[in-house]
């Protein structure tokens, strides 16, 4: 058997230089509800486990210079639900993060962990694609930031480089008259994962929608920024034709699989119905 | 391979054992310190059976490593009753044949008392949602449902 390391270091320093000098066999461990379960089935084998939750870098949730909120990559679903000002502001962020798994996961599932495993079905990733949140990382080289759209290289693959840990997620102020909102569509009611997710941040201004992105999960190799969908809906009043060429647009933009849960025609034609109805959603909180 | 020395509490003891680095929560607490309340079902974060609360926070003792435990706090099964005394929710879990077989009995009950805490009047929906990580193959959930709904009203009787 391979020696397996564990560290737990409590500055993102220590972390980096560890995780680069294990020379591709280190893993990054925040809330471990997919490293554990891959490590027991044998798909992944870490020489180094890097547990990266004693460092507040990745664990806190703060407000930035600019009004918007940086939350740390490890933070869980159970401790960014208790806070009660980012729930008001990204009720559609945590309705995707929310939605991993049972109360036992909530409790050590993150943001980071969920980007990072790069499933195209991740349930918090197209609300985070539509929120625009941009990811800090940080690795040997420095610090960059990458918008989290451009993070997915492909299922499992992400586009940090060798030694980049995720560090934070900035999210934008909120203006007025701004919400989002998440929706998937599963086989049964809870505890699944996603045929397709869906994510939508509006603005509205005088009944005219100024400000729209939309996240699509589930029918692509990557979660998708669908920027064609959020255009039929800028400068519209998000009427029924709006609506409806925005839906089109998300069903054009998908490139699924077939597989157990949905065929792609079922996904392709869902990736609309969904938009619709998120939109209606998103919508609806931003003029409450 | 070397293990690593971990100090921890465990139900409000201080505790201290030796494990391998990528070894479970759940196996040191079954294997190494024998406390076996908390079962292993699935060992894939799946069934609850195995639930426990790190630092207050209800999780699956399978998806954590031993490790992580170092100056936590762990409760479990094995320190919810007082003495002889049981805590209302086992009492209640009796009285009501909330159980059978009892596998998942160790876990439902970690996280029934978990959401008591964070929550004294839960809807039923809401116990429902709380408790669906954890999973029953013989009651059909009704009575665990109505013992934790009956043991929060209880509760809420006994504080007022």
């Amino acid at each position: 058997m391979t020696d397996i390391q564990y560290l737990a270091p409590t500055t993102l320093d220590e972390a980096i230089r560890a995780y680069a000098a294990a020379d591709g066999t280190g893993h990054i461990l925040a809330g471990g509800t997919d490293l554990l379960v891959q490590t027991q089935a044998g798909m992944v084998q870490p020489g180094l486990i890097v547990d990266i939750k004693n460092i507040t870098d990745v664990t806190g949730i703060e407000r930035a210079a600019d009004g918007g909120f940086i939350v740390g990559a490890a933070v869980a679903g159970a401790a960014l639900e208790k806070h009660t000002d980012f729930a008001t502001a990204w009720p559609g962020v945590l309705e995707g993060l929310n939605l991993i798994g049972s109360t036992q996961i909530q409790g050590r599932a993150s943001l980071g962990g969920n980007l990072c495993n790069g499933s195209p079905a991740a349930d918090s990733v197209p609300a985070l694609v539509a929120a625009g949140a941009i990811l800090s990382v940080q690795g040997p080289d420095g610090r960059r930031e990458i918008a989290v759209e451009d993070v997915p290289a492909g299922p499992g693959k992400t586009n940090l480089k060798p030694g980049e840990i995720a560090v934070s997620f900035a999210f934008p102020p909120r203006t007025k008259g701004a919400s989002d909102a998440y929706l998937r569509m599963i086989p049964r009611t809870e505890m699944d994962i996603a045929v397709v997710g869906c994510g939508v941040n509006l603005t509205i201004e005088g009944g005219v929608c100024t400000a729209a992105r939309v996240g699509l999960g589930a029918v692509a190799p990557t979660v998708l920024l669908v920027e064609k969908a959020a255009n039929a809906l800028i400068d519209s009043k998000l009427d029924d034709d709006a609506i409806t060429a925005a839906a089109a647009a998300c069903s054009a933009a998908c490139n699924p699989i077939d597989d157990k849960r949905g065929t792609v025609e079922y996904r392709t034609r869902v990736a609309g119905v969904l938009l619709k109805r998120v939109v209606g959603i998103a919508a609806e909180r931003a003029q409450a | 391979m070397a293990k690593l020395h971990i100090s921890t509490t465990i139900n409000g003891e201080p505790e201290e054992f030796l494990c391998a680095p990528n070894e479970t929560m759940l196996d040191v607490l079954r294997n190494r310190l024998g406390l076996t309340g908390a079962k292993e079902g699935c060992g894939s974060g799946d069934c609850g059976a195995c639930s426990i609360t790190l630092d207050g926070t209800l999780v699956c003792s399978c998806l954590m490593l031993a490790a992580e435990a170092e100056d936590k706090e762990i409760s479990t099964i094995e320190g919810m009753a007082d003495g002889e005394t049981l805590h209302p929710l086992q009492q209640k879990f009796l009285e009501e044949a909330a159980l059978q077989c009892g596998i998942c009995t160790p876990g439902m009950l970690v996280a029934a008392k978990a959401l008591l805490d964070e929550n004294p009047d839960p809807t039923e929906t809401e116990v429902r949602f709380w408790l669906a990580g954890n999973l029953c193959r013989c009651t059909g959930y009704d009575k665990i449902i109505r013992a934790v709904m009956d043991t929060a009203a209880e509760m809420r009787g006994a504080t007022k």
